[in-house]
């Protein structure tokens, strides 16, 4: 098997096994304690400085039957949070010795209070971010935030906050984060040579990995990507998926874009390794650092307010950016910050001239051929009638 | 098409009701005169809301859940909502949102039939519902119009900490005061502030004694259908007004009158004589129905005595009042505390005690399609609190203002069933 190959494969493995192996492993290796985060952002130099495995925890994906989780929730709410419900109740998280809820929204917000209820002598912890981006204000209050996590991570048998460990955590991230950059560049440039199904279980992978695994694990995949001579431009569409920021979409369902005829040079999976768009300062007080970092250089998203600047102005500098052609609108049933944002976004876009066409999925879709119909016609529609 | 069954002219009303109902009117009466008066308006969200504040300042209140659910008691919010789905507003999110939405794009005319004004400015009261922030970020590229943002911290640990409290103050003082003086054009006033907050906590007091009333067999009053009557003036444009204490004072007089006469409350059609059931319920009321929905409890003879749908915009029968003597610090407190800024256990904590408290038969779940705030985590309630209680605890599903979402055979087969369940365990010999 080719490098590559076995590469994707290994991640790709990872991904699909809901049981944490590798934070098994990981944990039998060190004796440390691994924490799960939801989605969208959590700062995971802290985790990481204290000893903590930091683990993505994106949902179950579409080979996991819900048995108790839907119990937990009615019909018209999103999907992750009953798989995840149930990923707990079945034992697959026996591993992790607490969970991170940031701030997203209502669902995953109230999960946070099930999961104490449910779980109550491991670590739940709902993390408020601020939407004031004053440094006096929301900034204030969030450094505080940061110093109490550190606190209760040490309470559940962290080692304590040290400043100079965290900045050498906020190195090391950097240095993740830099080659996530990289790599999305690359798939700018040239995407037929990082098919976007390949990358996203590369970076899903590395978020089940502790960062010392993960940085090398993009640097092979960036040498085996470039090294790559067979794969070749295709007469695609290039587009940006947009919404699909919490609740992932089936891996099948990236793979039917693709097939459908379309580039994914943009997207929102995985919004933790683009959340911080540089890098986060190594010099000064680290929390401090952490705290700008997340006041003044995140991505937009709908999960926070942008005060006065303009909805949607920024996923139409990200279409030229990516020399993207057309925007897919691909949120999760029954997500509010996606959908309630998408009209607004569309607005946008529509004013830009930009064609958008938009569905919605869950993470357990296992028939796309609607959806393959759809963006095949949409893609074809731009190559064919895009600047007549 | 089909209309809201709602006969609210041929339903009973008792004094209180007609009261608020007429000092509700008069406000929409007062917004729709702004162009003459050249009184300034903000439109702002009930959870959180910081009326006295806004009152200091002599800035009008408007409340668009409260306009949202307006349009649905008249009939309105189906077509209202229809455009907005028409604009793009997906089927999945707030029919809260999209019935506003869809009440501007028509004219904006209030439940007074007279148009409300576009707002002077968005107050972003970011409390117990994300859905706030999309909601005002859609009204502001309707309305081009300044937003302040106060975000308040969620409760979930069920504890207000200092660092929550220092960040919500600092937000009022150095960022809402000044935007509020420049949109009214006025000074801020601590003592007028002062003086409206005293107002607040004489008509909370008086509301706290309305809703424990319900403790009484047989309860005066209905927490539910009837509390939404009673939080109307204290939850939307009145706290700390002159007109709120004297509407609370002369509510507690009705309800004293009806506790010392044995009275049960007064349904839709005429007072509740023969009080069979004695239910908590946690969720909003669906208003494209209510009266409908009422009648079904009404006729089983089930009287709901406590609901946490009445604490959505402040929660006071924990002892919290508005405190004068700090008077941005109480502010911050009070958008802290309400109900559905509280962590899960701390719901669950408030609704196994009001069972508890008000000697109920069990807690009945009204999910909400449109509210994830509310509903997320609903069905772990219902465990819980039965567990704790060992009560029986119902579940029935509906909508806040979208008539597709409420199917009346469907809910009164479930309430019939959760009725008989009771008398069940009653029949078992369990309390």
């Amino acid at each position: 098997m080719r490098a590559l190959d076995e590469l994707v494969g290994r991640a790709e493995a990872l991904v699909r096994d809901n049981s944490l192996p590798s934070v098994r492993r990981w944990k039998e290796a060190t004796g440390g304690a691994a924490i799960g985060y939801m989605p969208v952002y959590v700062p995971r130099e802290i985790f990481h400085a204290q000893g903590v495995l930091p683990v993505g925890i994106f949902g179950g994906g579409e080979n996991l039957e819900i048995i108790r989780g839907d119990a937990f929730y009615q019909s018209y709410i999103c999907h992750i949070p009953r798989s995840t419900i149930e990923l707990g109740l079945n034992g697959s998280y026996d591993v992790l010795d607490g969970m991170i809820f940031p701030a997203i929204c209502d669902v995953i917000r109230n999960l946070s209070g099930m999961w104490k209820l449910q779980f109550p002598a491991k670590l739940s912890r709902y993390l408020d971010v601020p939407q004031n981006f004053d440094p006096a204000i929301g900034g204030g209050f969030y450094r505080k935030e940061l110093v109490e996590l550190a606190r209760e991570l040490h309470e559940h048998g962290a080692k304590p906050y040290d400043a100079e460990a965290l900045r050498a955590s906020i190195s090391a991230y950097n240095e993740n984060r830099a080659l996530v950059r990289e790599l999305d560049a690359l798939r700018r440039r040239e995407p037929w040579k990082i098919p976007t199904s390949e990358l996203y279980v590369v970076l899903r992978a590395a978020l089940l990995l502790p960062v010392e695994e993960a940085t090398p694990l993009f640097r092979d995949y960036l040498g085996l990507v470039r090294a790559e001579s067979s794969r070749r431009p295709l007469d695609q569409a290039r587009v940006l998926v947009c919404g699909s920021f919490c609740e992932q979409p089936p891996l099948a369902l990236i793979r039917t874009l693709e097939r459908s005829g379309c580039y994914i040079v943009d997207d929102e999976f995985l919004q933790i390794h683009r959340w911080i768009k540089g890098d986060v300062a190594t010099a000064g007080d680290p929390l401090d650092a952490l705290v700008s970092a997340f006041l003044d250089d995140a991505i937009e998203s709908p999960v926070r307010y942008i005060g006065d600047r303009a909805k949607g102005a920024e996923l139409v500098a990200r279409v030229r950016a990516s020399s993207a052609e057309g925007v897919l609108f691909c949120a999760p049933s029954f997500c509010d910050p996606a959908l309630l944002d998408q009209p607004m976004a569309v607005k946008a876009i529509d004013a830009a001239g930009i064609p958008w066409t938009a569905f919605k999925y869950a993470e357990n879709n296992g028939q796309f051929q609607v959806i393959r119909e759809q963006a095949g016609t949409f893609a074809d529609s731009i190559k064919l009638w895009s600047g007549v | 098409m089909p209309r809201s069954d709602e006969t609210p002219a041929t339903a009973l009303k008792d004094d209180s009701q007609l009261q608020q109902k007429t000092m509700i009117a008069e406000h929409y009466r007062r917004l729709a005169r702004v162009a003459l008066t050249g009184e300034k308006n903000v439109y702002t969200f009930v959870p959180g809301n910081l009326t006295e504040l806004l009152r200091s300042f002599d800035l009008l209140p408007v409340l668009p859940e409260i306009n949202a659910l307006q349009s649905a008691m008249r009939g309105k919010s189906r077509d209202y909502i229809a455009i907005a789905e028409k604009l793009g507003h997906s089927e999945d999110v707030c029919t809260y949102v999209k019935c506003d939405l869809g009440m501007m794009k028509s004219g904006n005319v209030g439940p007074t039939g007279e148009p409300l004004p576009k707002p002077d400015l968005l107050l972003l009261s970011y409390t117990g519902c994300f859905t706030f922030m999309k909601w005002f970020e859609i009204l502001k590229a309707e309305y081009d119009c300044p937003v302040a943002m106060l975000h308040v911290p969620y409760q979930a640990d069920g504890r207000v900490t200092e660092s929550m409290r220092s960040y919500v103050v600092k937000q009022i003082r150095e960022e809402l005061i000044p935007t509020l003086e420049r949109i009214s054009g006025r000074r801020y006033d601590e003592d007028r502030l002062k003086e409206l907050l005293r107002n607040s906590a004489r008509a909370e007091d008086d509301l706290v004694f309305v809703l424990e009333s319900a403790k009484h067999r047989p309860s005066p009053i209905d927490a539910y259908f009837g509390g939404v009557y009673y939080i109307g003036p204290i939850f939307t444009a009145f706290r700390g007004t002159e007109g709120a204490v004297a509407y609370y004072r002369a509510l507690r007089r009705e309800v004293e009158e009806r506790l010392a006469q044995g009275l049960g409350p007064v349904t839709p059609d005429g007072e509740l004589k023969n009080e069979r059931f004695r239910i908590v319920v946690e969720g909003p009321p669906n208003w494209t129905s209510f009266h409908a929905f009422w009648r079904m409890f009404a006729d089983a003879g089930a009287v709901v005595v406590a609901s946490s749908y009445t604490k959505v915009g402040g929660v006071y029968d924990t002892g919290f009042r508005h405190d004068a003597e700090h008077p941005i610090e109480t502010l911050a407190d009070y958008c802290m505390g309400c109900y559905t800024n509280l962590g899960l256990p701390a719901r669950v904590a408030m609704l196994t005690r009001y069972v508890e408290e008000y000697r109920a038969d069990g807690l009945l779940v009204h999910s909400i399609k449109s509210c994830n705030s509310f509903s997320a985590g609903q069905l772990m309630i219902l465990r819980e609190v039965e567990l704790r209680t060992g009560r029986p605890c119902g579940f029935i599903e509906s909508d806040l203002v979208d008539p597709r979402y409420f199917s009346a055979a469907n809910i009164k087969n479930r309430l019939e069933s959760y009725f008989q369940m009771i008398e069940q365990k009653r029949a078992g010999g369990v309390s």
